[in-house]
């Protein structure tokens, strides 16, 4: 594949995406309020969104903010506010010794392998898409048809197993969650 | 950009020129500004119409019939202080209002009130943006305006907002996969996204709308979801002042509030505005053949339909008594998302033909039978023996310890 042409107003969209998303991404982490982290994690995923609509995905966009802005991290928002752990963290304790060490090799090594693939491989290919051979998806109608067309056709196999492990994942959670109470030590004296 | 823009929205076909913007500017200005004006109406209309059906005056002193009465706690709200509580968390206590207005004025946006004009050679839509993901975006908004109400709550630093918030919540997000359900039966129907093509479809007289061509059910769960979503009586747990004080946003004062207020008022208005474009044609109508003004009556019906639904929720706050919180989530998952669900496989099936339509009709009704008889037998082990937990400890505890605690004898 060739290098294509940018044009200006693709490459702000681009770079407004990119910046919301690493913005988002890092403020994920480096807030110390569960709140504020979640939100930061809103503001990644609308950048994500920003960034399928420039792929001409506008599907995926959307489902991207209704599922996962509209309804994940809303979960992950209720929990936090049920389990009251709202307030600040003190991230000095580490619940596994040496877990820092350990991160910190682990992010060297990823930062490594990538720069070694992007040193090695070819990564701009210019392709708007992988399944299409490399042609435009369609706007529109013709976006979602795509979509489901492949859903249901080429990956069938992979869409019901992932519908399966899903209802698996409802059923363990319910009967967890229903299972019998058993006498706790600290409930035994008043 | 542009062949996105333009694969839905016809002004947008012979690219973006500096007439383009303009139109669209102005599209969204006067849009705008209706809005404004139709929620200040609005308030007015159900504080009047609430008093009628209470057998009480309501406002009257400001304009002709109280008229101006919204306009004058509009004025009064911004004169107010406003505090934010000790305990708040700042940023997010300021910022989520906005969270609620912003998805208020965005769905609304998605709505076609009238045809399609031509002007200077361009064909004008008349709605703000009809975007190719179209009706998805108002999911997504109302996705959205859930963090306002949640956020409002749980940055307020105070626990009957905490409440609030949490209810709405797990409320908003249960009654979202009804909408999203009967949604989908709609766009199944309509072969389309974009809120202009299933206004098109429905144009054909009143046996296309989709409150009939789908039959009734798809309308009805969607009116109670919308009411539920809306945390509008008799879904409105989230603000219920016997419980909770006053809702979540009990610790905002002055415009704060008043963006609530307001952000309330139009997800009202725009919500009817979003049944009428679903079920009821939007503006399709009858239009009687009077030169120069055929556009206007588009206009004339789809505000007439929209005012019905919004005198019906008026009605609603009036005739019903608000639900109690399990009975809310048992008709979100219980009756309405497998109703709903049920319903859209009958609905594809019929679309394909009508031998699948009544085959998958029969198993929608067999695996309702077995899901009823599924709610029968967990409802009566819920009342049977074994659902009663055993007494652990030494709990109730005795009345002997209870008065050693709190008179403080020891």
């Amino acid at each position: 594949m060739s290098a294509v042409a940018y044009a200006v107003p693709s490459i702000l969209i681009f770079a407004t995406a990119a910046v919301l998303i690493l913005v988002g991404a890092v403020g994920v982490i480096a807030l110390k309020n569960p709140v504020h982290s979640a939100l930061s994690l809103i503001m990644t995923l609308f950048g994500v969104a920003i960034a399928f609509v420039a792929q001409s995905a506008d599907f995926l966009a959307a489902v991207q903010i209704i599922v996962y802005a509209g309804a994940i991290v809303v979960l992950f928002l209720f929990v936090i506010m049920f389990l009251g752990v709202d307030r600040r963290q003190h991230a000095n304790v580490e619940p596994l010794v040496g877990q820092r060490a350990f991160a910190g090799v682990g992010v060297v090594i990823t930062v490594a392998g990538l720069i070694a693939l992007m040193a090695k491989a070819h990564w701009v290919t210019g392709a708007m898409s992988v399944s299409t051979n490399g042609v435009a998806l369609a706007t529109g109608q013709g976006n979602v048809k795509q979509l489901g067309t492949a859903v249901f056709t080429t990956y069938l196999f992979a869409f019901e197993a992932t519908a399966a492990l899903l209802v698996i994942a409802v059923v363990g959670a319910v009967l967890l969650a229903r299972r019998e109470r058993t006498l706790q030590s600290d409930e035994v004296e008043v | 950009m542009t062949p996105l823009l333009a694969s839905s929205d016809p002004l947008f076909a012979h690219g973006v020129t500096g007439v383009v913007i303009l139109i669209v500017l102005i599209k969204v200005l006067v849009g705008f500004g209706a809005l404004m004006g139709a929620v200040t109406i609005m308030i007015w209309f159900e504080r009047k119409a609430i008093s009628d059906m209470q057998s009480r005056i309501g406002p009257q002193r400001w304009g002709p019939f109280g008229i101006l009465q919204t306009m004058a706690d509009g004025l009064k709200l911004i004169a107010k202080e406003d505090l934010v509580p000790a305990e708040a968390d700042r940023f997010v206590f300021k910022l989520a209002p906005y969270l609620v207005l912003i998805p208020a004025l965005v769905t609304f946006a998605l709505v076609p009130i009238g045809g399609t004009l031509h002007i200077a050679g361009h064909a004008v839509q008349l709605q703000m943006a009809n975007p190719p993901m179209g009706i998805l975006l108002m999911l997504a908004m109302s996705g959205i305006s859930v963090y306002g109400v949640m956020l409002a709550g749980w940055s307020s630093g105070s626990k009957y907002p905490l409440l609030s918030s949490v209810r709405a919540s797990a409320q908003m997000i249960s009654y979202e996969a009804a909408l999203g359900m009967t949604i989908v039966t709609i766009i199944l129907a309509t072969g389309s996204l974009t809120t202009h093509s299933i206004v098109d479809v429905q144009g054909g007289g009143i046996w296309h709308w989709n409150i009939i061509r789908l039959g009734i059910v798809p309308f009805v769960v969607f009116l109670i979801s919308i009411t539920a979503e809306l945390n509008r009586p008799p879904f409105d747990v989230v603000e219920a002042e016997s419980e909770l004080v006053g809702g979540f946003h009990t610790e905002y004062s002055s415009i704060r509030f008043g963006i609530f207020f307001l952000a309330e008022f139009m997800n009202t208005i725009t919500m009817s505005a979003i049944i009428v474009t679903l079920f009821l044609g939007g503006p399709a109508g009858w239009i009687p053949n009077v030169a120069h003004l055929k556009w206007v009556f588009p206009i004339i019906w789809f505000l007439l339909k929209t005012t019905g639904f919004a005198f019906a929720y008026v009605w609603f706050r009036a005739a019903l008594p608000r639900f109690r919180y399990d009975q809310l989530m048992d008709l979100g998952w219980k009756r309405l998302i497998p109703l709903s669900l049920g319903w859209m496989l009958i609905v594809a099936g019929f679309l394909i033909a009508p031998a699948w339509g009544f085959l998958m009709a029969s198993l929608v009704l067999l695996s309702w039978i077995l899901l009823s008889r599924a709610f029968m037998l967990g409802q009566s082990r819920e009342s049977g023996v074994e659902a009663v937990l055993p007494t652990i400890g030494q709990r109730p505890i005795p009345g002997a310890v209870i008065r050693r605690l709190t008179d403080g004898e020891s």
